[in-house]
């Protein structure tokens, strides 16, 4: 009785049918980016099991941190209590600084400065593709997450979403090979382009020629966002560069960089946006 | 009347692809991860080889997308395989059905090695992505945890009655 249930003939026309529908997506997909919506619902629907492997992990953290001893507890907040002590320290110059950069601004008459909000997302214990460095994070479009949208932690750059679903999104992190930032030096302004190199924590620093290493770029430099490309906004710390190594077979040097922030480890981040600079009328 | 019988037990079909995309997606150890199994083509090929006359081309391209989304790959280039997946064992349901589970294990291993090599070639063209070695292992391991996957999953259809 069953060997007549497959219909062998109408079996392969509609696998051709279905092969040649993928095909249609794939191209679409990259060439024409048709299905950045469609994506965003699909990543919509798939949230739930996303969010059942998290939850476990979630859970041990939850259970870790209500079993923890009052002593760590108390070693903790004094830890902070010391912390926040500092930052405040440091903060009263800022705010000195702050007003003294505005006062120079006003006299130039430029009116550059940009403010940024930033928003905490969790990042959702999921495995994404391998080769690619990516991390799910839980806020999508229903927090108003949108592509391209810079995401950093507390030290520094992580990286930029690709895709947004309804509520949650995939970030690209700053060592997917795919992935380049322009940077500079904060101690000489010289700008290049970090690009990542698939390994966890390695940043490359691309078109350094070998005769400029004298000046520009040494051991133990701080290197910043640029603000050029205007995806990032400037003046964000990316890491330190570790390693200058001049090439003379090759028109640049090999420099290497370590990201400052905790790239694969931690379990938030916080997304920026970018307030638009109110046109402000210089009065005087 | 075969009409009222053909969905019976569509809940363990769709809890057992269910638990084959929480596997794939579960975070395991940088050195562990190149060898996780392919659980999804292995859950696909059960049903594919078990009841051909609901689970075929279809649903392997409907599980394709879904894997698609999860994996952060382009979307159709997991469809694709897993369609040309779901259409050999399809082909071959009553082959692989009647193989004791040593040779069953190695026609899996063929069949994630299809996808594995489609997945890979598929991405290599649209990105800068660079085939390796590893792209073979998780068949490997699909083979080798076969045996237990397709007892579960056997006993899971014949205590709900799924055909």
């Amino acid at each position: 009785m069953k060997f007549s249930i497959i219909d062998g003939r109408a079996l392969t026309l509609k696998m051709i049918m279905f092969v040649l529908l993928s095909i249609t997506l794939i191209i679409s997909d990259t060439k024409f980016g048709y299905l950045v919506t469609v994506r965003t619902y699909l990543l919509g629907i798939v949230y739930p099991l996303q969010y059942l492997v998290d939850m476990p992990i979630r859970t041990g953290q939850w259970l870790s941190k209500s079993a923890i001893s009052r002593n760590q507890l108390l070693s903790e907040n004094d830890r902070l209590h010391k912390e926040n002590l500092q930052l405040q320290f440091e903060l009263q110059k800022f705010e000195h600084v702050k007003y003294e950069n505005k006062r120079l601004r006003d006299l130039l008459s430029s009116s550059e400065e940009v403010r940024e909000r930033v928003q905490v997302a969790e990042v959702l214990a999921v495995d994404l593709d391998q080769s690619k460095r990516n991390i799910l994070i839980n806020k999508g479009k229903n927090s108003g997450v949108f592509i391209n949208q810079p995401v950093i932690d507390a030290k520094g750059v992580i990286g930029q979403v690709t895709q947004v679903g309804l509520f949650s999104s995939v970030v690209m992190l700053i060592t997917d090979p795919a992935h380049e930032l322009p940077v500079q030096v904060v101690r000489t302004g010289l700008r290049t382009i970090a690009k990542g190199m698939g390994t966890i924590n390695r940043l490359s620093l691309l078109y350094l020629s070998n005769t400029g290493l004298n000046t520009g770029i040494k051991v133990g430099d701080l290197i910043v966002t640029s603000g050029i490309g205007q995806k990032f906004p400037k003046g964000y710390p990316v890491g330190t560069v570790i390693e200058v190594t001049p090439d003379i077979g090759k028109p640049y040097a090999q420099v290497h960089s370590l990201p400052r922030a905790a790239l694969e480890r931690n379990r938030e981040v916080l997304l920026v946006w970018e307030i638009p600079p109110t046109p402000t009328i210089i009065n005087n | 009347m075969n009409l009222a019988l053909r969905h019976h037990g569509t809940w363990v079909i769709v809890l057992s692809f269910i638990f084959g995309f929480m596997l794939n997606i579960m975070p395991l150890p940088t050195w562990a991860s190149p060898w996780r199994p392919n659980w999804v083509a292995m859950v696909l090929i059960y049903w594919c080889i078990a009841i051909p006359q609901r689970i075929g081309v279809a649903t392997g391209w409907s599980v394709g997308i879904i894997n698609d989304v999860l994996n952060n790959t382009l979307l159709g280039q997991h469809a694709l395989s897993l369609c040309i997946v779901s259409y050999i064992s399809v082909r071959l349901h009553l082959r692989i059905r009647l193989f004791p589970k040593f040779q069953q294990a190695i026609s899996i291993f063929g069949l994630v090695i299809i996808n594995q090599l489609l997945n890979a070639w598929i991405y290599s063209i649209f990105t800068d992505f660079q085939i390796h070695w590893s792209v073979i292992f998780p068949a490997i391991t699909s083979m080798i945890l076969w045996p237990w996957l397709f007892v579960i999953l056997r006993d899971m259809r014949r205590t709900h009655r799924v055909f």
